[in-house]
């Protein structure tokens, strides 16, 4: 495997933003959840959970719901304004205001012809869906206090609107209200103060479900207006509910952390009679539960402790596979750190600043497994602060540490380090061709930029001191929309392979500046690539974990690509929850692939037999506990090391020292608020 | 050897109530529990032993009320039979032999004729794995009925008899074992099984420990080992079965069960806290805590008036709502008994360790706690690891006037605490009180004590010998009633031999000597004088028991020792008299006779000889007594000598001999004589208690004290009734025995009630009078009758029928026969004006 020096770096301390909303397309399967921060996340449940696509925030805009309306998507938020989202260029595409006040909720009628949104002066807003825009239809009759909640019935003519105190039922047709529904107030000290309802459902069979502040989870007769049952489930509040497609089975998130299922069930097996009847509890989350989408196999759910936790329903899966296990995201599954190789210098992005870090130096021996001492701490070179009010998209660090770029949604900068990095002055003159990116690279002798932009384009700049120079624009074949989310240029500059969520890769040939091949499409969206030194290779991998190597000299899979194809990666290796973000090489061995995911990173050497599928995947560290005969056969091509865990980045420097870049979850619990108090048995 | 054929070892008092979950009867008013090999009948109010079912010639193993008849109730016991009984008058009505050990029963109204017992797989005896089984229970008029149709239901059952429910009127039956759920649906035919993983990661234990089933919904509660509840439903689907967790007990649940109409779970463990869980919302909770000890079985009657819980410390909880309404508690025996077992003189009760820090009086004839006198006088605080006063040794002299206790508290990194107590026997209050309390009696571990069991004139004297080496003579006096101070207690002499460690001490019957072993050596000292008279040693063990022989043996002085010897001393002559090798555990001389009884253990079990210490045969042996070392026993004197000739079981005629197993089970010995007369006993005992509480039953109740006895022969002999009958009674018992639509008007038997209720003048001739009175009182009727008829004429007939085909039923008192008389003559006199006209 080989012996490096390390760099273990603990002091990026990146926080994540708690989760505020979820809205779950099941026509599409994927499920869009928004940030505190007003960042926006797509997640595709059909491919791995992988995190495709990132919004990045505003810092005027708190999402407060979100909602799908076919493949278009809508969010609402206290700032009073619905928006739009361009999914293609990662971007809003209009914002509407509701003058309504700040806007608690949003939600589409099932034909997907109307929205609803509930305003903090007591009006719901029906908007018209348009094929280009929304536009105002009417307002329903204007209520007491603020709309918190609301939910079309699925046959589209009656709204329940969930307020303070009470539950209202609107006929959509008319705008009037047909019922109030008073919800019960908490026993004790908080009888005075007002119940909020937190959710609503209303199911097809006219049954409305409510959950409040009161801890309470409600089911109401909606033709009749009546309770049916009140189902007490914490002693804080329920802020969240979210009903399967089915309506068998229903999930609410309390502040406690807690997830309960109700399901409905007839109470004896013959009988048809059916009803909700309180089963699971779910306690994955730490903090409040904000955000709750259940699907058809499983129950997502995210709020204040910033990950998003996918539980699979048990009875809806086959046990013991990839689809029974719990997931947890709480890393974005793009690098947000980026490694000047050659300058030593280590580039951390931030949705509102970067910063530029000087790796430490040592020039002590030591054994394998021990520490060495440290000649030169880190050092923390400068700290950029956005401008403006959007928020950082995507940077990149030139590998020489002289040039640094950066985006958001309506900005492009570039800058330069001077004097080891620790002087930075903008570059001025920018080619007019070069816009937002979604993506930028650096090219390894650090002479060109490239930027991808809007239909999977990409924009070549050549770095010049006083002036920069627009070379050209690497254009894919016509119809590709989606943003390219991975670059990767070759060493020897001749290549620039890039990678665009529907899944398509291209490589061109940047002396001629044209396409030289498409990597055939696979199913599965690449997470990470990169193109070997030495031989040309192109090394993707996949959501699924599925590694290829495409020769681009030759224009086809490797005979290594095959054979590991022919006989299938370890099981073990494929029931990775978590996606590999970083592939790099071992100049000294060019048989060596270095990919990194969040728990593990592993040298996959190509020269070593693949291991068998019957057989048990050892890590290094079992492996080295075996005698010698047994480690030999044991032995096999990818060399797993976990040694380190919640891994940002790993990096190879040109000085063969390795740079791994650690974010412990612990850290990222300590800093945030004091969950609800709860009283423990024994304290 | 002696022949023994008739003496048996038998569970008799004392034995655990708590081992299997008590009945309540339907009317709430019996609770049946299995105890040791009899089946024991309560009554819920008043906590005493209605009956005690006997029978069983091994553990009985569950008791349940039979479905189709809630007036009987099978039992079934490890000897192989299932026993269907009449509790209400406690008669063995029929006896299925199944011919396998039986661990546990179950029935359901669903399944008629058949009842699901759990037996051992008969494949291989030694991995302990146990199935249920459906006994088809053979319609037969015979009492002794062979049931040889046995089929499988479920196999790899847990025996315990809480891991296996019926739910909802016997449609499906479930039964958890270990980490695993069986569900077995009948109609279906078709069985679910329900994995659980070991532990969670959280550190949940998930093993199985109990399971109830809604009694309306389909819904099973399991319990399990780190304190949850899971609800289960939806389990008619192999994959889409669901369940929700309830969590309250901190430790495993230990037994679980819905109230009949399912709108409460009751939960228990060792918390001691009985949980009421709301079936519609388990948010909210009741709790019925500080029950004492912990929960070991639950169970409801069938109407949901009561509940009752088992616990650990042998009692049973009666529960009403949510209150204790009456506790049954039975004999203590914890894990050891520091104290031995000892019977007070006075009132004949068993005295060992009971609650901590408690002695109990228990009454082993009437089988009930008498009292728990606190020794310790402290707070007990149940905490793991909390060292506390503990009671280890206790001692009565022979009037049962004093009672002296020690109690030791050993601390970690502290001295040992030690307190002597002497408790005088107060005439008023006819409890003991304390009299003196001796701190620090000694400098170390007291060893052994004893009374000088001599009737005494002022003083008595208590010896008590200590690791420290000596031993103390201590002088009670009771306090005449003029002098009010000056101690009652004095410590009169501290001997010691060599500095070697005093064992075990020993009065001789009239108190003139006593025998101290030091380790090997047996000392004897005259206590009037405090001499040293002889020293007897045995070398080279120590000495492990001591006692002297009675009456006229009394010469004798016996010691075994740890190289498995026993020896006879004979003390007139200062020298060994006999000795013989065998590993006894322990010696016990009977206070009333010269017999002596020596437990020998011998290759995993016990042996029992009684032996006189100048014969050379033993009266009595018996092999394999019971499993395991005895450490405890006692001979308690019989209140009623026993008339037996037989030579083997004279032994047992003026005291009876208890011991204590390993497994703590209070065990005795019982010959076949004594067996048929309490069998017959019982069989004669009839209670009626069918009677309200109402004022008439007030008048009944007051009549039949005068009667009593002779009542009840009477009736079974089937004499004429009643000479010493108080004039009337016996209208008033007519009145309330016949049927109410054959009585005469109202109006008349008003006044002939009022009748009976006037004192009599005279019962001059109390032979004559009743005959006369029931001429008389027939007459009357035939009139009153008349009167009837005239008014309420023809339709009658249909009931006449009815009642004609009556007859039938067997249970026909003298009132109803009578009137039976009367009916068949007025149905003739009827039916010859029919066919005149």
């Amino acid at each position: 495997m080989g012996e490096f020096k390390v760099h273990r770096i603990r002091f990026f301390d990146y926080m994540p933003s708690a989760i505020r909303a979820m809205a779950f397309s099941t026509r599409t399967e994927r499920l869009a959840l928004a940030r505190a921060d007003g960042a926006l996340e797509i997640f595709n449940f059909s491919d791995n959970y992988f995190q495709e696509k990132v919004l990045p925030g505003h810092d005027g805009r708190a999402v407060e719901a979100l909602c799908w309306v076919g493949p278009r998507l809508f969010s609402a938020g206290l700032n009073g304004e619905i928006t739009e989202y361009d999914l293609e260029n990662l971007r809003p595409r209009y914002t509407v205001d509701a003058y309504g006040g700040p806007i608690w909720t949003i939600g589409v009628n099932s034909q997907g012809t109307l929205l609803a949104v509930g305003c903090e002066d007591g009006t719901v807003k029906m908007f018209e869906v348009l094929k280009e825009r929304i536009q105002f239809q009417r307002n329903l009759d204007r209520q007491r206090g603020r709309i918190i909640s609301l939910s079309w019935h699925p046959s589209g003519t009656l709204i329940a609107a969930g307020m303070m105190d009470m539950i209202r039922i609107f006929d959509a047709e008319t705008g009037r209200a047909t019922h109030r529904l008073v919800v019960d107030r908490g026993a004790g000290a908080s009888k005075s103060k007002e119940v909020v309802v937190w959710s609503i459902a209303f199911l097809s069979d006219y049954t409305i479900i409510s959950s409040d502040s009161a801890g309470k989870v409600q089911i109401w007769d909606g033709l009749n207006g009546t309770l049916i049952r009140t189902h007490l489930i914490t002693k804080w509040d329920v802020l969240a509910l979210s009903v399967s497609q089915d309506e068998s089975s229903l999930v609410a998130g309390t502040s406690e952390g807690t997830v309960v299922q109700f399901q409905f069930l007839s109470s004896t097996v013959d009988r048809l009679d059916k009803d909700w009847v309180r089963t699971r509890t779910f306690k994955n989350h730490s903090h409040d539960v904000r955000a709750l989408a259940h699907t058809e196999t499983a129950v997502v759910s995210g709020g204040m402790d910033t990950q998003l936790v996918v539980r699979p329903l048990l009875d809806k899966v086959e046990k013991n596979t990839r689809e029974s296990a719990i997931r947890k995201v709480s890393f974005p599954h793009r690098s947000l750190v980026c490694c000047a190789k050659k300058a030593g210098v280590l580039l951390f992005q931030f949705p509102d600043h970067l910063e530029l870090w000087r790796l430490g130096e040592s020039d002590g021996y030591g054994k394998p497994g021990g520490s060495l001492p440290v000649k030169r701490g880190p050092e923390k070179l400068i700290q950029l602060k956005r401008k403006g009010e959007d928020h950082i998209c995507c940077s990149a660090l030139s590998p020489c540490g002289g040039w640094l770029a950066y985006s958001t949604v309506t900005s492009f900068r570039l800058y330069r380090l001077l004097n080891g990095s620790i002087s930075i002055c903008k570059v001025s003159k920018l080619p007019k061709d070069l816009r937002p990116a979604h993506q930028l690279c650096f090219s390894t002798d650090s002479s060109k930029l490239f930027a991808s932009s809007s239909n999977s384009s990409v924009v070549v700049v050549a770095l010049n001191e006083p002036e920069c120079k627009y070379l050209g624009t690497l254009k894919a074949k016509y119809g590709c929309r989606q943003p390219v989310h991975l670059l990767s240029a070759s060493d020897n500059g001749k290549w620039l392979a890039t990678a665009n969520t529907d899944c398509e890769v291209h490589v061109y040939n940047l002396d001629k500046l044209k396409l030289h091949c498409t990597v055939p499409v696979y199913g599965s969206c690449p997470t990470a690539m990169a193109i070997h030194p030495t031989t040309s290779n192109l090394v993707v991998v996949h959501a699924d974990q599925q590694i290829f190597e495409y020769s681009l000299v030759k224009k086809e899979y490797t005979e290594w690509s095959r054979r590991l194809q022919k006989q299938g990666l370890h099981s073990l290796w494929l029931e990775r929850d978590t996606p590999i973000t970083h592939v790099t090489f071992n100049p000294k061995n060019p048989a060596h692939i270095i990919v990194q995911d969040l728990f593990m990173f592993c040298i996959i050497d190509k020269s070593l037999p693949l291991p068998e599928a019957k057989n048990v995947l050892y890590n290094q560290m079992t492996l080295r506990s075996l005698p010698e005969p047994d480690r030999v056969l044991h032995s096999h091509g990818f060399k797993i090391c976990k040694d380190f865990q919640h891994l940002l980045c790993v990096s190879l420097l040109e000085d063969h020292s390795l740079v791994v870049v650690e974010r412990p979850l612990l850290d990222i619990v300590s800093q945030l608020p004091a969950p609800v108090r709860q009283k423990k048995f024994a304290t | 050897m002696v022949e023994h054929g008739d003496i048996r070892v038998v569970r008799r008092g004392g034995s655990k109530i708590n081992f299997r979950q008590p009945v309540i009867t339907n009317d709430s008013r019996l609770l049946l529990c299995a105890s040791g090999h009899s089946v024991k009948v309560f009554s819920t109010s008043t906590e005493e032993c209605v009956h005690e079912l006997r029978g069983h010639t091994d553990l009985v193993t569950g008791v349940v009320v039979k479905p189709s008849n809630h007036l009987q109730a099978y039992s079934c016991s490890l000897d192989g039979t299932i026993r269907l009984w009449d509790f209400t008058d406690g008669i063995l009505i029929k006896t299925y032999d199944i011919g396998y050990s039986i661990y546990s029963i179950h029935t359901s109204a669903f399944h008629k004729g058949v009842v699901f017992t759990v037996t051992s797989t008969i494949s291989d005896k030694k991995s302990e794995s146990f199935q249920l089984v459906a006994v088809h229970l053979p319609q037969s008029g015979d009492q002794l009925v062979k049931a040889p149709e046995l089929s499988a239901v479920i196999s790899d059952v847990s025996s315990n008899p809480g891991a296996i429910v019926f739910g909802r009127g016997g449609e499906y039956i479930a039964s958890a074992n270990g980490l695993h759920l069986e569900v077995f649906f009948f109609k279906k035919q078709k069985t679910y099984r329900f994995f659980l993983k070991k532990d969670t990661k959280t550190g949940g234990k998930n093993t199985f420990m109990c399971v109830a089933a809604h009694p309306k919904d389909d819904c099973i509660a399991t319990g399990h080992e780190d304190g949850k509840i899971r609800l289960w439903r939806n389990f008619n689907h192999q994959k889409e079965y669901t369940y929700s967790t309830l969590h309250w007990h901190s430790n495993a649940v230990s037994s679980m069960c819905f109230t009949p109409e399912g709108t409460n779970l009751l939960s228990g463990g060792v918390e001691s806290v009985l949980v009421q869980w709301r079936y519609n919302d388990v948010s909210q909770r009741d709790f019925l805590p500080r029950l004492g000890a912990a929960i070991t079985h639950i169970a409801v009657s069938p109407d949901g008036a009561l509940s009752c819980t088992s616990h650990s410390d042998n009692k049973i909880t009666i529960i009403q709502g949510i209150k204790v309404s009456a506790v049954l508690q039975g004999l203590v025996t914890g894990e050891s008994v520091e104290t031995d077992l000892m019977v007070d003189p006075r009132s004949k009760a068993l005295v060992l360790n009971g609650k901590p820090g408690h002695l109990q009086f228990y009454s082993l004839k009437r089988d009930k706690l008498l009292y728990n006198l606190d020794i310790v006088q402290q707070e007990y605080i149940h905490q793991l690891g909390l060292q506390q006063f503990k009671v280890v040794k206790v001692a009565f002299d022979a009037s049962g006037n004093w009672m002296a206790t020690v109690e030791e508290r050993k601390q970690k990194d502290a001295e040992q605490e030690l307190n002597l107590k002497l408790w005088a026997f107060d005439e008023q209050t006819q409890s003991f009180v304390l009299n003196t309390t001796v701190a620090d009696p000694h400098e170390s571990r007291i060893t052994a004590m004893c009374f000088c069991q001599a009737a005494a004139s002022q003083t008595t004297m208590l010896i008590s010998a200590s690791e420290d080496g000596h031993f103390k003579a201590w002088q009670l006096r009771r306090l005449a009633p003029g002098e009010d101070d000056g101690p009652s207690c004095l410590c009169d002499f501290v001997g010691a031999y060599r500095g070697l460690v005093p064992y075990c001490c020993c009065f001789s019957a009239d108190g003139s000597l006593l025998a101290v072993s030091f380790q090997e050596v047996v000392t004897v000292w005259s206590p009037a004088s405090w001499e040293l008279l002889a020293t007897l040693s045995q070398p080279p063990k120590a000495i492990r028991n001591l006692c002297f022989g009675r009456l006229s043996c009394s010469k004798y002085l016996l010691g075994t020792t740890d190289d498995h010897l026993l020896c006879c001393w004979n003390l007139l002559t200062c020298s060994l008299e006999w000795s013989t090798s065998m590993d006894i555990s322990l010696l016990l001389g009977d206070p009333l006779t010269e017999n002596i009884a020596a437990f020998c253990c011998h290759a995993g079990s016990t042996d029992l000889f009684v032996f006189k210490p100048s014969e050379p045969r033993p009266v009595f042996s018996l092999k394999a007594v019971c499993s395991g070392k005895v450490t405890h026993a006692v001979f308690a004197p019989r209140e009623e000598m026993l008339e037996s000739c037989e030579e083997s079981s004279q032994w047992l005629n003026h005291s009876q001999l208890y011991f204590l197993t390993q497994c703590m089970d209070l065990m005795t010995f019982t010959t076949k004589a004594e067996e048929e007369k309490l069998m017959a006993s019982s069989k004669q005992l009839l209670i009626d208690d069918s009677v309200a509480m109402t004022p008439f039953y007030l008048l009944l109740g007051k009549h039949r004290k005068g009667e009593s006895g002779a009542a009840a022969s009477g009736e079974s002999a089937g004499r004429p009734p009643l000479p010493p009958l108080p004039q009337g009674s016996g209208a008033v018992k007519e009145l309330l025995r016949t049927p109410a639509h054959v009585l005469p008007s109202t109006s008349f038997l008003c006044s002939m009630f009022v009748k009976s209720l006037l004192v009599s003048v005279g019962d001059a001739s109390e032979e004559s009078k009743p005959a006369e009175e029931e001429m008389k009182s027939e007459k009357e009727e035939e009139d009153s009758e008349g009167d009837m008829e005239s008014s309420a004429s023809r339709p009658e007939r249909g009931s006449l029928a009815r009642r004609s085909a009556e007859p039938a039923a067997p249970p026909l008192t003298k009132a109803q026969l009578r009137e039976l008389r009367r009916v068949k003559k007025l149905d003739h006199s009827w039916l010859t004006g029919l066919l005149r006209s």
